[in-house]
């Protein structure tokens, strides 16, 4: 089973199982690790699920689409080249790691 | 009011159990049992008209929480009981008792009891294949009646009948939303958005009659066959009843708690004994926005509001009574169609039309020149910077919120970095 390992902004790190197919954010809601909110469910209308990727599988989870990247320019926290909508990222066979910011809208 | 109160949540729907996952997260030690009717794991209501209706989202992807995260964080989850019964003890604490018999003690109660659909009341109203939309079990029985559906009506053009009208057109059922008002989310959007989305409806082949007066549903054998108004009969084989929710307030009733179109409550979620909270669907409250006159009362159906008005209750089960003050926001997938909604528009507010790319609707509401809500259609981007603007207060004149050349993006921006130094 893939697992998805959240960096916390004070640097801890939480571990999670996961199952293929499922998103980053509904593994970390669904599973309590705080910092990510997801409210509107990974409906692409909130971006409470902002997190950043790690360089290793940036490739792998793809790019954002349209509205992911305009909605990227208004996080919380400020963008970076490594920020995603984490209901927008599927997770498949491999581990995934992430950080998450320090503040959500 | 301590950390060692044991805290009973009755209703495990989105508020109910935002209040127990962040009584743990906060270290509260009591007791912390939910209690909740419907047989299923706590789910998010949002795609039961969209996706879960398409069939691209399964059951499972609903839950709000996986099966060990109770267990985990010792929280009592009782699942398939109603709370029919409290009594009360002195200073909050009681017993509550379930229709299966099963006693709970606590020391603070929580009523998250949620709202029920409002149900057609004419002939025939309750005939199999008149169906209402609110829960799991609901939307089960609608996706499978959608599969064979021809002729679809959809009796309300509120959120979720024109959600459900705008999945039944994709799957392909020939579909007619009735409106008894003079267009379509009368209460709930401004104008200019209505005529937005009824074009987007209508697009897509959703045929919508508005001032519709039904005086009947046909039924054959149990099941419907056509809706019939004042101007005639509209074929049917499937008939989605959207005319609204009414909030759940008879357990706060029997507790002599004051209920006005719900249950009041205060600035800290505490209905009128001073010591039950209440929170998400089943409320009402005083506008809670900083523009807020004090006076005007609003029940606030949305996750947000949900999910707000629980961190609220739970800093009072705490005693760090922080008011409650809020700018809600909303969203509504219609097919293509993003709908979003951010603070409360009252009548007299000044509607101004923000222009922007085809396909895209932004238009925000003033109220003595202060911008304090907006629609957005098409266009999360600009939403959420909307969101960010009105959420730090940050004056956005007419003349600012309707000129194209001024990114709100970097409006926002700025908003953010002022209230962040601000701090
Ligand atoms: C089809 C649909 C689509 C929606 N789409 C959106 C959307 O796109 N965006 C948005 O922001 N909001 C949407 N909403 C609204 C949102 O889901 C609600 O505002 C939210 O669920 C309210 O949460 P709540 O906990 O107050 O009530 P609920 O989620 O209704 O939960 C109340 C629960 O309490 C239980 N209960 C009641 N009485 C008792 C009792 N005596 N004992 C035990 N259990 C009891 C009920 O069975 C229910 O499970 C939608 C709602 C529906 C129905
Ligand atoms: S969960 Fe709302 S945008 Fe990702």
């Amino acid at each position: 089973m893939p697992k998805v390992f959240y960096t916390q902004p004070d640097g801890t790190v939480v571990a999670v199982a996961a199952s293929p197919g499922d998103s980053v954010m509904a593994t970390a809601v669904r599973n309590g690790v705080s910092g990510v909110v997801g409210q509107c469910g990974g409906s692409l209308s909130c971006a409470t699920c902002h997190v950043y990727v790690d360089e290793a599988h940036r490739d792998e989870l793809g790019t954002p689409g349209e509205d992911e990247d305009e909605m990227l320019d208004c996080t919380a926290s400020d963008r970076e080249d490594s920020s995603r909508l984490s209901c927008q990222l599927i997770i498949g066979e491999g581990d995934v790691h992430v950080t998450v910011p320090p503040e959500q809208l | 009011m301590s950390r060692d109160d044991d805290v009973l949540v009755v209703g495990a729907g989105q508020a109910g159990v935002q209040v127990a996952c962040l009584l743990r997260d906060a270290g509260h030690r009591g007791a912390v049992t939910l209690v909740g009717e419907e047989p299923v794991p706590p789910y998010q209501r949002p795609p039961l008209s969209k996706g879960f209706l398409t069939g691209s989202l399964g059951a499972d992807a609903l839950a709000l929480r996986d099966q060990d995260y109770w267990g985990a964080r010792d929280i009592g989850l009782v699942l398939g009981e109603a709370v029919t019964e409290v009594v009360r003890g002195g200073h909050g604490s009681g017993r509550a008792r379930t229709d299966r018999g099963r006693t709970v003690a606590f020391d603070r109660l929580v009523l998250a009891t949620g709202a029920t659909p409002r149900r057609l009341d004419v002939p025939g109203g309750d005939a199999d294949g008149v169906l209402t939309l609110r829960t799991l079990a609901d939307a089960g029985r609608l996706r499978d009646r959608l599969r064979a559906a021809r002729d679809v009506v959809v009796v309300g053009g509120g959120f979720i009948g024109l959600e459900v009208a705008a999945t039944a057109a994709a799957l392909g059922a020939r579909v007619v939303v009735l409106e008894a008002g003079s267009r379509i989310l009368g209460r709930v959007v401004s104008e200019a958005t209505a005529q937005h989305l009824a074009a987007h409806h209508h697009a897509n082949g959703v045929e919508i009659r508005t001032r519709a007066r039904i005086v009947e549903v046909v039924t054959d054998g149990g099941d419907a066959r056509a809706v019939l108004t004042t101007d005639g009969a509209v074929r049917a084989d499937l008939v989605l009843v959207g005319i609204g929710a009414a909030p759940r307030t008879g357990l706060a009733a029997s507790l002599g708690l004051r209920t006005d179109g719900g249950v009041v409550v205060d600035e800290h979620a505490l209905a009128s004994d001073g010591t039950t909270l209440a929170v998400g669907d089943c409320t009402v409250l005083a506008d809670p926005t900083p523009w807020g006159d004090g006076e005007t009362s609003v029940r606030l159906e949305s996750v947000d509001h949900a999910v707000e008005h629980a961190a609220t209750a739970v800093r009072t089960i705490l005693g760090e009574s922080t008011p409650h003050t809020a700018v809600p926001w909303f969203w509504s997938d219609q097919g293509s169609a993003k709908l979003q909604i951010v603070g409360l528009r009252r009548p007299g507010d000044v509607a101004t039309l923000r222009p922007s790319g085809s396909g895209r609707h932004v238009v925000g509401f003033h109220r003595r020149g202060r911008l304090v809500a907006a629609e957005v259609v098409g266009s999360p981007a600009e939403f959420m910077a909307l969101r960010t603007l009105l959420g730090a207060r940050h004056p956005v004149p007419v003349e600012v919120f309707a000129d194209p050349e001024v990114a709100l993006r970097q409006l926002a921006k700025q908003a953010r970095s002022a209230t962040v130094t601000a701090r």
